[in-house]
């Protein structure tokens, strides 16, 4: 299961022939395990990691930090599923340090990102504070370089 | 004006300069070219292993080794061979550090050759033997392998070419380019045939421990009666991803090691301190690195045996090494050099003639599957169409 899903997180679309041939299983073994590990939201999707700036679309990115004040009725987890509900919010994660709630928050422009946070974060009850930083330029995202690809330096063809 | 003509040693004019290079340098001009031509690990160095190396540099350890090497990296060296292969050696006189494996078959060819014997040579095999025996004055005899027998040297075959001049014989297992292995009792049977004879061996286990399936490599100096006459080479370029380290060794019985320590004293002094103290590291620590490697070749040997054997070129299973080695018969070429050159014309796409490991290699091409999985997929959609191609033509 583990190579399965080694396999996966690097290249989702490898066939199940090919997953199998690597793994040493039956084409019919590795559908069964993709459809447990679905059901069982181990995996949670597939996705194309795109570098939207280069397809010429202009999209904005911010990262959000806000402080929460927890409440009796509303603790963690049912404000960060209040937030998780925008659809213009990308990622949620609850964080350790100087702030409670990291967010991810992606948007036409930088307008559109300021309005976000101040009509509909700001607003929420338990939010004590907001602070919005602007992504400038995306280097890497989930292990994948955006940058140049690193060019294959082995010179020698025949040993 | 000097005569160049006049002044050059014979033997060296007389070899025969590697073909391929030519080949790949066109390659590497063409903008859009990949190639599955490389023949060292696409793994970066483990961390651990670098940072034994800096750390070297930092505390001012610059300076020459023992002849021999390290006392502590021959200790480790000595360890490892038994820990992995239940081999045993005296780190004090048994074993040589050197400048890369190839280093350790110059200097043993160099301590066992006089002018005029005869060297056996299983075929296809890696470039470097051939070229190195002919400037000692050996008679290079060729021993082809086929692939009806997995690649591997038979017995038969060995008997067959032995005379009362031969000397050495070379034994490349695993093997580039085929991928083929010796498992225990095909190395039985090969010793059962030399130990009645004075034919030293020559056994270089560089692709050790890339050796497929649940079973380990098993070296021939560990079969009975074949230490005496084995001197083992291997070293740190594939097993730990350090080509670049230039680090090997030889480890063989006291009398011939005597004069391959003379040779390497006189011309190499001794293998660079800093990759010596590296490799320390290496084989103190990282046994799981080696097998995390290994696991990752492993896929890609399968996915590459299968996709190749999809689309027609009929891969012989490889059980070592990084490499597949099809034959083209389905391309309709009968000539690996063509092939590869039109390959590379219409395809973009670099692969190495079976004919760069000897004429027996004929017919077949050397796939390197040290690469990533994506770019073997990519290299296999250029393979597929290729040959797509030829059957519409």
């Amino acid at each position: 299961m583990e190579k399965l899903l080694a396999l996966l997180e690097q290249n989702a679309r490898l066939t199940n022939a090919q997953l199998a041939v690597m793994t040493g299983k039956t084409e019919e073994e590795v559908a069964a395990e993709l459809a447990k590990l679905e059901a069982d939201g181990i995996i949670h999707g597939y996705q194309a990691l795109i570098d939207w700036e280069k397809a010429g679309r202009q999209l904005v990115e911010a990262r959000i930090e806000i402080k929460v004040v927890p409440k009796r009725d509303m603790g963690f987890d049912e404000i960060a599923g209040i937030i998780a509900g925008f659809s213009e919010v990308s990622s949620v994660y609850l964080m350790s340090g100087g702030y409670d709630i990291g967010v991810t928050v992606i948007g036409k422009s930088f307008r559109d990102i300021a309005m976000f946070v101040a009509q509909r974060l700001a607003v929420l009850d338990s939010v004590q504070s907001t602070a919005t930083h602007f992504v400038l330029n995306k280097y890497k995202e989930k292990g994948v370089l955006f940058m140049e690809r690193q060019k294959d330096e082995r010179e020698v063809g025949l040993l | 004006m000097i005569d160049y003509e006049k002044v050059l040693s014979k033997r060296a004019e007389e070899l025969k300069p590697s073909g391929i290079r030519k080949f790949f340098d066109y390659a590497s001009s063409l903008e859009d070219a990949i190639s599955l031509g490389v023949g060292e690990p696409d793994f970066k160095t483990p961390w651990a292993i670098r940072k034994a190396g800096i750390t070297s540099l930092e505390r001012g350890k610059t300076f020459y080794s023992a002849n021999s090497g390290l006392a502590d990296l021959r200790r480790e060296i000595c360890r490892y061979l038994e820990r992995r292969f239940s081999l045993v050696y005296d780190p004090k006189t048994e074993v040589i550090v050197t400048v890369g494996g190839s280093e350790a078959i110059d200097i043993c060819i160099r301590a066992l050759i006089n002018e005029g014997d005869e060297v056996l040579l299983p075929e296809p095999c890696f470039v470097a033997y051939a070229p190195i025996a002919s400037l000692t004055g050996a008679k290079v005899v060729p021993i082809e392998t086929k692939r009806e027998d997995g690649f591997r040297l038979t017995a038969e075959a060995l008997r067959a070419a032995i005379t009362p001049r031969t000397k050495l014989l070379i034994f490349p297992f695993p093997n580039n380019p085929t991928g083929a292995v010796m498992r225990r009792e095909h190395l039985e049977e090969i010793a059962a045939v030399l130990r009645d004879t004075d034919v030293m061996v020559l056994s270089d286990e560089i692709y050790a421990e890339l050796t497929y399936g649940s079973r380990r490599h098993v070296s021939i100096a560990s079969i009975p009666g074949m230490r005496e006459r084995t001197i083992v080479v291997n070293g740190f370029s594939k097993a730990y991803a350090m080509t670049g380290w230039r680090l090997g060794y030889a480890a063989g019985p006291e009398p011939v090691l005597r004069q391959m320590l003379k040779i390497h004293q006189f011309a190499i002094m001794c293998a660079p301190t800093m990759s010596q103290f590296a490799a320390i590291e290496a084989l103190a620590s990282c046994d799981e690195e080696i097998e995390k490697m290994r696991d990752e070749y492993d896929m890609r040997r399968r996915l590459m045996v299968q996709s190749l054997d999809e689309i027609g070129l009929s891969c012989f299973e490889p059980e070592g090494a990084f490499y597949v080695f099809p034959s083209i018969q389905v391309s309709g070429i009968s000539s690996s050099d063509r092939f590869c050159e039109e390959l590379l014309q219409q395809q973009r796409l670099a692969v190495v003639p079976g004919t760069a490991f000897g004429q027996s290699g004929e017919g077949h091409v050397r796939i390197s599957y040290s690469y990533s999985i994506d770019h073997l997929l990519q290299a296999l959609g250029r393979m597929r169409a290729f040959l797509a191609a030829r059957r519409e033509g």
